[in-house]
């Protein structure tokens, strides 16, 4: 597909470039966050995460086999990366994040701190 | 959303989108069964003077649960995905659900020359390739003047 190719030459070192922002789903429980995002044709070695301070960046470049001398008809899926970043709030630690990808999908889990992990509060009666 | 809803600061993915809206709307020839934007799964559809290539963006699926379908210059693909954000359990608190989740079916109206014994269907990384020969004798050759 010819100008997707242009794109990824163009802007190859851009941090700041176009990219597709791949859509998610997060869930939160009594331990920690979930996120689930779609990022399909991305291959594991193509994935970055990257946690900064208090921001999680998601991206990836896509890699799909095409034969030599295709010509686009309809694209859809209309450039070659993902990116999206969450802000991440304080009681979640951050050091802990487990990552599994497989079909394209990825799923995060960032636990919580161990001192935000709900607790009951005993009332002392006086 | 679908992959398409860049953040305001992305200002030529905006004029991208607004330019091939407006392509779409000036296009002349456009296909009976449309292409519907924000539809699950993705379609990229190119070829090459040889063959004819269906790419379909459909993360999170086993290939087998996918069905592919080639009737009469259509194809078709099927399957489910099951979302995870509908019912959660209790004590699951939802806060963003914009993965696409239940059944989907999506149509293409393939070229007349494509060989349908040809097909190959290849999964990988969440997307399927269908790749499809275009007939031997459609395919582009060299007339010898004699």
């Amino acid at each position: 597909m010819n100008d997707k190719t242009a794109v990824q030459k163009n802007s190859e070192s851009a941090q700041n470039d176009v990219a597709l922002i791949p859509p998610v789903d997060v869930l939160e429980d009594a331990s920690g966050i979930t996120l689930y995002a779609d990022l399909p044709g991305v291959p594991k070695e193509n994935l970055s995460l990257q946690i900064d301070a208090d921001t999680l960046t998601i991206a990836g470049e896509i890699a799909v086999e095409m034969p030599e001398g295709v010509q686009a008809s309809h694209a859809e899926v209309s450039l070659p990366r993902y990116r999206r970043t969450f802000n991440l709030s304080k009681e979640l630690d951050s050091t802990k994040v487990n990552a599994e990808f497989n079909n394209g999908v990825l799923k995060l889990s960032i636990p919580k701190a161990a001192h935000a992990q709900p607790r009951k509060i005993e009332i002392k009666v006086a | 959303m679908f992959y398409f809803s860049p953040r305001p600061r992305d200002l030529f993915a905006e004029f991208g989108r607004i330019q091939s809206e407006m392509q779409q709307a000036l296009e002349t020839s456009s296909s009976i069964r449309g292409f519907a934007r924000n539809g699950f799964p993705a379609l990229n559809v190119g070829g090459t003077p040889f063959s004819v290539e269906v790419y379909a963006f459909v993360p999170g699926l086993a290939p087998e649960s996918i069905e592919v379908q080639l009737e009469r210059g259509v194809l078709t693909l099927m399957g489910e995905r099951k979302g995870i954000t509908q019912n959660p359990e209790q004590g699951i608190t939802v806060h963003m659900a914009e993965r696409f989740n239940g059944g989907f079916r999506r149509v293409v109206t393939l070229p007349e020359d494509i060989d349908p014994n040809s097909v190959e269907a290849k999964y990988r990384d969440g997307v399927l390739h269908v790749s499809m020969r275009r007939r031997e004798e459609a395919q582009p050759r060299r007339i010898s003047i004699q």
